[in-house]
C-alpha cells in the first residue's frame, strides 16, 4: 500500500488530498468530484504545459517566448528545456508558428507565444 | 498637440481602455508607452494562465497582449513608445518627453491613467546587511531572464510567496538554478494555490511560512542569507536562524500602484488601495481623469484588469460626448469586517444600473459568507468554502432592483 499527499488545484479551495494506492486507488480529503479526477490524473501521468524561451536572431529581442501546444509529461520537462536551449530561431516570427514539431516524440509541438518583426 | 483622449500606459489596462473608447466613438486617441513596445509586464510573463475569464483558454502573457495590440492596430489607434509622461495637470494637459519629439505639451479632453504598479524593493522592507549584487525584485529577474536572456544566479532564495516569486522559482529551476527555499513572513501565501503546487511542489522547493530574511551576507556578491522564524508580531525568534549559502536573493514582497503622475494632477489616493478613489465609471476626483488596472488597485488576474479598463474606456467616451451624468444618487461603498478594501468607492446609480464590486479580504476565512448590505439590509450573501487575501473577490450589484437614496452606504463584510 502506498500513500501520496496532493493538493488539489482545480479551484481556490486547495483541498489536501490523500491518495491510497492498493489494489484500487482511493482518494480522501476531496470536497468535490473534481478533486478525485485531479488526483487520478496526477497519480497516473502528471502532465504540464511548458513555457520557456529560445534564442532569437535578427531582432531587437534576444529571446522568443514559446509554449507547448498541449501538456507534456512532467518527467520530460527538463529534457524538453535542454532541447529547447539549443534551438535558435530567426525573426520574423508569427504568434502560433511551430518552432519544434513533436518535441521528444510526445506528439506535442512547441509554438511561438508572440510575433516578432525582423530588424529593418 | 490636441487629442480627445490620452491614455497613459500601454499595458493590458491602457490597451483595453483605448480600444473600448474607440469602439464607443472617440476619434482622436493617443496611447503613450514608456517602454520600447506595447504590452506592459505581460511581455515578460511568458507562463500560461492568462485569459481564462475573457477568452476561456489559458494564454501566455505575450499572447494575451498581442491579441489586444492587434485590435489596437486594426482600429488605427495612435500610439507612441519610448515616451515618458512627465506631468499631468488637473486641466488635462499632458507633458511628454521622448527622443524624437523632445518635450511636448498635449491638451486632452479626457485622460485615462493606466500606469500599472511597481514592485516593493529591499528598502521597503528594511532588510539589514551589506548591499552586494545579486539582490533583485522578482519582476526584474523575470525581465532579465525572459526578455534579455540573462540568468540572475545559480543558487537562489526567494523572499515572499506572491505569484511572481512562485513563478520565478519554477522558471529559475527549469533554467538550471537551484532554488533553496521560498520564505514567507505570513502564515499563508498571497499567491494562487495552483502556483504553489505547480511551481514549488512540482520541484520539491520548500516553502517556509512565518519566516523572513534577517541578514544578507557577502560584500561584492551575495554569499548567503540568514532566515529566521517570526513570532506573531513578525519579530524574528532567536535560535531559529537558518543559513542558506546562495548567490542570489529574489524579493517578491508586494506591489504598489504607481501614482506619482496621478498625484501631480491632484488625484486623491485611497490609503487602503494606494490607488485613486474612483467611481462606478472609474473616474477619479478630477473630472475627465479616469484610472484603471493596477494603478487603481493591484489585481491578481489580468482578465479583471481588462474588464475594469473597458469600464474606464466606455466612461471616458461618455465624458467626451457629454453623456456622463454628474447628477444622480450617489452611494458610498464601505469595507466592513474582514474586508481590506472595495473598488469602486463611490457609485453614481444614474450612470450604471449594474456595478461589479472588486474587493479583497484581510485574512483567510473558511466556510464563511461574503455579505453586501445596503445600510442595514442584506442584499447579497455569497457562501464561500474559502477566501484568501491573495484572491480578489467580485460581486455584481443590480441597482435597478434597489431603492437607493443619496449617501446610502453599501457595506461589504465577511460573516463567519
Amino acid at each position: 500500500m502506498e500513500k501520496i499527499n496532493l493538493i488539489c488545484i482545480e479551484c481556490p479551495m486547495g483541498c489536501n488530498l490523500e491518495v491510497i494506492k492498493d489494489k484500487d486507488i482511493e482518494v480522501k480529503g476531496n470536497k468535490c468530484k473534481r478533486g478525485k479526477d485531479y488526483a487520478l490524473k496526477e497519480i497516473e501521468n502528471p502532465k504540464r504545459v511548458l513555457t520557456t524561451t529560445v534564442i532569437l536572431k535578427n531582432s531587437y529581442l534576444k529571446r522568443l517566448p514559446v509554449r507547448s501546444d498541449g501538456e507534456v509529461p512532467k518527467s520530460l520537462l527538463f529534457d524538453c528545456i535542454d532541447y529547447l536551449n539549443k534551438i535558435e530561431v530567426e525573426a520574423p516570427v508569427k504568434m502560433g508558428q511551430v518552432i519544434v514539431e513533436n518535441i521528444l516524440n510526445t506528439g506535442i509541438n512547441i509554438i511561438a507565444s508572440r510575433s516578432v518583426e525582423k530588424l529593418p | 498637440m490636441q487629442y480627445d483622449l490620452v491614455v497613459v500606459g500601454g499595458g493590458p489596462a491602457g490597451l483595453a481602455a483605448a480600444i473600448e473608447a474607440k469602439e464607443n466613438g472617440v476619434e482622436k486617441i493617443l496611447l503613450i508607452e514608456r517602454d520600447r513596445e506595447l504590452g506592459g509586464i505581460l511581455q515578460q510573463c511568458i507562463h500560461n494562465g492568462f485569459g481564462l475569464h475573457i477568452f476561456k483558454q489559458q494564454l501566455t502573457g505575450p499572447e494575451y497582449a498581442e491579441r489586444f495590440i492587434n485590435i489596437l492596430k486594426e482600429k488605427n489607434i495612435e500610439y507612441i513608445t519610448n515616451t515618458m509622461v512627465i506631468d499631468i495637470t488637473d486641466k488635462k494637459e499632458v507633458y511628454i518627453l521622448n527622443e524624437k519629439l523632445g518635450y511636448k505639451k498635449i491638451n486632452a479632453k479626457a485622460v485615462i491613467l493606466a500606469m500599472g504598479c511597481r514592485e516593493r524593493t529591499r528598502g521597503a522592507i528594511s532588510i539589514p546587511g551589506f548591499r552586494p549584487s545579486g539582490i533583485f525584485t522578482a519582476g526584474t529577474a523575470q525581465r532579465f531572464l525572459n526578455i534579455e536572456g540573462y540568468m540572475v544566479g545559480k543558487k537562489v532564495v526567494i523572499l515572499g510567496s506572491g505569484d511572481i516569486g512562485l513563478i520565478m522559482a519554477r522558471r529559475l529551476t527549469l533554467e538550471g538554478a537551484k532554488v533553496l527555499a521560498v520564505v514567507e513572513i505570513m502564515p499563508y501565501s498571497t499567491g494562487l494555490t495552483r502556483n504553489i503546487v505547480q511551481c514549488l511542489k512540482d520541484f520539491n522547493i520548500p516553502l517556509l511560512f512565518e519566516h523572513t530574511v534577517i541578514d544578507i551576507k557577502g560584500k561584492s556578491r551575495v554569499e548567503g542569507v540568514v532566515v529566521a522564524k517570526v513570532d506573531e508580531n513578525k519579530n524574528p525568534i532567536k535560535g531559529t536562524e537558518i543559513y542558506y549559502e546562495c548567490d542570489t536573493l529574489l524579493l517578491s514582497v508586494g506591489l504598489i500602484p504607481e501614482n506619482e503622475l496621478s498625484k501631480k494632477a491632484g488625484v486623491i489616493i485611497d490609503k487602503r488601495t494606494s490607488g485613486p478613489f474612483v467611481t462606478e465609471s472609474m473616474e477619479t476626483n478630477i473630472e475627465g481623469i479616469f484610472a484603471c488596472g493596477n494603478v487603481v488597485h493591484v489585481h491578481d488576474l489580468v482578465d479583471y484588469v481588462t474588464l475594469e479598463a473597458k469600464r474606464a474606456g466606455k466612461a471616458a467616451a461618455k465624458y467626451i460626448n457629454g453623456t456622463l451624468k454628474r447628477d444622480g444618487i450617489k452611494v458610498v461603498t464601505i469595507n466592513g469586517r474582514g474586508i481590506r478594501y472595495v473598488v469602486p468607492q463611490i457609485i453614481n446609480v444614474n450612470n450604471s444600473n449594474e456595478v461589479t464590486l472588486f474587493f479583497r479580504v484581510d485574512n483567510i476565512y473558511k466556510d464563511c459568507k461574503l455579505e453586501v448590505r445596503l445600510n442595514e439590509k442584506v442584499i447579497k450573501s455569497i457562501k464561500k468554502n474559502k477566501v484568501t487575501p491573495g484572491e480578489m473577490e467580485t460581486v455584481n450589484i443590480d441597482f435597478s432592483k434597489l431603492d437607493v437614496k443619496q449617501d446610502d452606504k453599501l457595506f461589504v463584510e465577511v460573516k463567519e
